[in-house]
């Protein structure tokens, strides 16, 4: 029995990105899809990525609420001029139906030996970030659940470790499956769909196979063109639109 | 009645994990047990490997084992025992595999020091072996006579045991955490012992080590058991090959050195190379290494470990395309009188590849067309001649490079069906890159099939066919 579970964070309102990852994604078949919030603030799509996920929902896939997402209902003070800017435009783009799919969206989802969320397990709605071994030792040390998947980041990273021994890190290669190791504990952060920023343009979502026990990154080129000139049409900071093509 | 195994000591003829059946221990070592073992559908013979892990601090034992499980699934082909399934060690961990029927090459070499002839057929077999794994981007880190197989029938050399090993996509779980030997004593490179785990070389360095042996019957470094011990040879030089057995000949001592270079740079570059010179040993270009009658002794060595610095690039982290580098390339080339324009234009394009790629080491063909073999004994005082003279010509074409000796060799070939020749050799000297020239379409080539339209449909590796310009159409 397979569970081959599509991963897709962070899309952040760019439509190229996650129709370019939803086209591979259907034509190598998976399961079930899972969207790790952040579905929108930044990229000038809003409304096409919330329609796109709902529809998805209604099909089986599932969402969960990053901190752009909840920044649409509520204005968040941790956010930098930009991303305050990109969201207060966005909010102007969205419909009461949208703000309630937003509304409904689990924190989490905890399923086997995975926990899956947007940011981190340690307090969900803080919105921390895992960038380090000891970051991810924290999240871990706040669920009994082997395996973690999340994003935020934007930058691609599995931390591991065995029972009583400190975390490492390991930067994944595309497409290699990486055994979960039954003996560790892991952490998946996720690379971002719609605003990659590790140094590669490519839009970023994982496969993970919960029977076969590995998970797999995959990159995927879109038309960052296109993503860009949409948002320096909405008005929205040049520099959003110039990050893409440089996955920074 | 069958028994299914859910711990270490439920194991037993008859019992049964995962659907395969135990039949009989094969074998026990330090961290794990191996089962010959049966299950319908599989049709090989094959083993379970079920690892030791008891109470206590274990990530020692977990981790080879989590090597092994990682590592083996992503490695194919006839070097590697075929992988078959790997179990969960919340219930009983182990890896089922393919069993090698075979001898190891302990058991083969009961009698060292064995001929040069012998030292290089089997360190030929086993060159090409960790070539194959390299190009499937794994570093063994633990070569030894003792995990190299040798299959019944073929003779090829089969690795087992990837408890040390590294697949550069993947992480590597020898961390400093982690209390695992690093090596083997005798065979273990320098730079290993520094825990620097990247680079292909360090196999390279205990392949040296087991041809040494091998060769001399000694091992080069003993076996030291202590890290201090096993640091020394970052300093200290072997006894050259042929001062402990006078047997052993230049081109031999020659190879066995550049394995054992502790400068990573002065190293032979990938096991390709040192497979190729073990399968020609009349072209190994001989230097100061191969007449060395001294090493340094007890008391320069200390000197050196006390003031001289580590090398660096024992601790650098190997170049991405460490495992992709020094290339072979071989050109095959006309030099016949007439195709000197041809044979020029391959020249230029032999010249370009290199200036990008200045490590690789070049194999120039010349191949001779022979109607038929004359005589029992090959070439006639004739032929012979034809032959010199090819090779004349062959070694002037390439003058213009400016290889130094050990970068280049020379072949005349003779055959009836050059592609064919051309195809052989190719394959059977692990060549990454072919070139040749083509010359013009005519209607007979065109009916017939060239040469080069042969190569390039049959060849095992990249094959760039040069022309002239405005060539084509020409009718000859």
């Amino acid at each position: 029995m397979t569970m081959r579970t599509a991963l897709l964070s962070d899309i952040h309102g760019n439509r190229e990105a996650l129709a370019a990852c939803l086209a591979h994604i259907d034509k190598s078949g998976v399961d079930r899809i899972m969207f790790l919030g952040d579905i929108i603030g930044y990229g000038a799509d809003p409304e096409w990525c919330l329609n796109t996920v709902m529809k998805r929902c209604e099909q089986g896939a599932v969402a969960l609420l990053g901190n752009h997402d909840e920044a649409a209902l509520k204005p968040s003070e941790d956010m930098n001029g930009m991303a305050r800017a990109a969201m207060d435009w966005t909010r102007t783009r969205l419909s009461p139906d949208h703000l309630k799919f937003i509304e409904e969206r689990p924190i989490l989802k905890e399923e086997g030996d995975v926990l899956y969320v947007h940011a981190s397990a340690a307090a969900p709605h803080s919105w921390l970030y895992i960038q380090t071994p000891r970051d991810a030792e924290n999240s871990l040390s706040f669920t009994t659940r082997r395996i973690t998947v999340c994003g935020h980041v934007h930058v691609p990273r599995y931390f591991h470790a065995l029972p009583a021994k400190p975390c490492e890190s390991y930067t994944p290669t595309t497409g290699v499956p990486m055994p979960l190791l039954r003996q560790r504990r892991w952490v998946i952060v996720l690379g971002a769909v719609g605003q990659p920023r590790d140094g590669n343009p490519a839009a970023a979502y994982s496969v993970i196979d919960t029977a076969q026990g590995h998970v797999t990154l995959h990159r995927v080129p879109y038309n960052i063109e296109g993503a860009a000139q949409k948002i320096r049409a909405a008005g929205l900071p040049v520099a959003l639109a110039d990050r893409l093509f440089k996955g920074s | 009645m069958t028994v299914t195994v859910s711990a270490l000591h439920d194991l037993a003829p008859g019992a049964v994990v995962d659907g395969f059946r135990l039949e009989k221990q094969f074998h026990k070592g330090g961290m794990a047990v191996i089962w010959e073992a049966t299950r319908p559908d599989v049709k090989i013979p094959m083993v379970l490997k079920i690892p030791m892990i008891g109470e206590g601090d274990d990530a020692g034992a977990i981790v080879g084992f989590e090597m092994e499980q990682m590592i083996q699934p992503m490695v194919s082909g006839k070097h590697v025992p075929q992988f078959i399934g790997t179990g969960d060690i919340t219930d009983l961990p182990y890896i089922a595999m393919e069993k090698i029927e075979g001898r190891t090459l302990e058991q083969i070499a009961k009698e060292m020091p064995l001929p040069p002839e012998e030292v290089a057929r089997i360190g030929q077999k086993i060159a090409l072996a960790v070539a194959d794994l390299h190009r499937q981007h794994v570093i063994h880190f633990d070569l030894k006579p003792a995990n190299i197989l040798f299959r019944d029938g073929t003779g090829d050399a089969v690795f087992v045991d990837f408890g040390l090993s590294r697949h550069i996509k993947m992480p590597d779980l020898l961390t400093e955490e982690i209390r695992l030997p690093m090596g083997t004593a005798p065979y273990i490179a320098p730079e290993q012992v520094l825990r620097n785990r990247t680079d292909v070389r360090s196999d390279i360095f205990s392949l040296g080590a087991i041809l040494y042996e091998l060769a001399t019957g000694q091992q080069p470094f003993g076996s030291p058991d202590t890290l201090r011990g096993l640091k020394w040879r970052i300093w200290a030089d072997p006894p050259p090959p042929r001062v402990v057995n006078p047997n052993v000949p230049e081109w031999l001592q020659e190879v066995i050195l550049r394995c054992l270079e502790v400068d990573l740079s002065k190293r032979y570059p990938n096991a390709r190379l040192l497979a190729f010179d073990l399968g020609h040993p009349e072209r190994v270009a001989l230097t100061a290494r191969a007449k060395k009658t001294k090493n340094a002794g007890f008391f320069k060595a200390w000197r050196r470990s006390k003031f001289k610095p580590i090398p660096a690039s024992l601790t650098r982290e190997a170049p991405r395309e460490g495992i992709n580098s020094a290339p072979i390339l071989m050109a095959a080339v006309d030099v016949s009188p007439g195709h000197e324009n041809l044979a020029q234009a391959v020249l230029e394009y032999v010249e370009r590849i290199l200036s990008t790629m200045p490590d690789s080491r070049l194999a120039c063909v010349n191949v001779m067309k022979v109607a038929m073999i004359s005589n029992d004994d090959g070439l006639d005082e004739h032929g012979r001649n034809i032959h010199l003279q090819q090779l004349a010509e062959l070694k002037h074409w390439a003058h213009p490079l400016g290889r130094s000796a050990d970068r280049i060799t020379f072949h005349v070939l003779e055959a009836s069906d050059p592609a064919q020749t051309i195809i052989g050799f190719a394959r059977d000297n692990h060549v990454d890159h072919l070139v040749m020239g083509a010359r013009g379409a005519s209607a007979a080539r065109r009916y017939l099939g060239s040469v080069s339209t042969q190569v390039v449909a049959e060849a095992p590796c990249s094959v760039t066919v040069v022309r002239l310009h405005g060539q084509r159409g020409d009718e000859e």
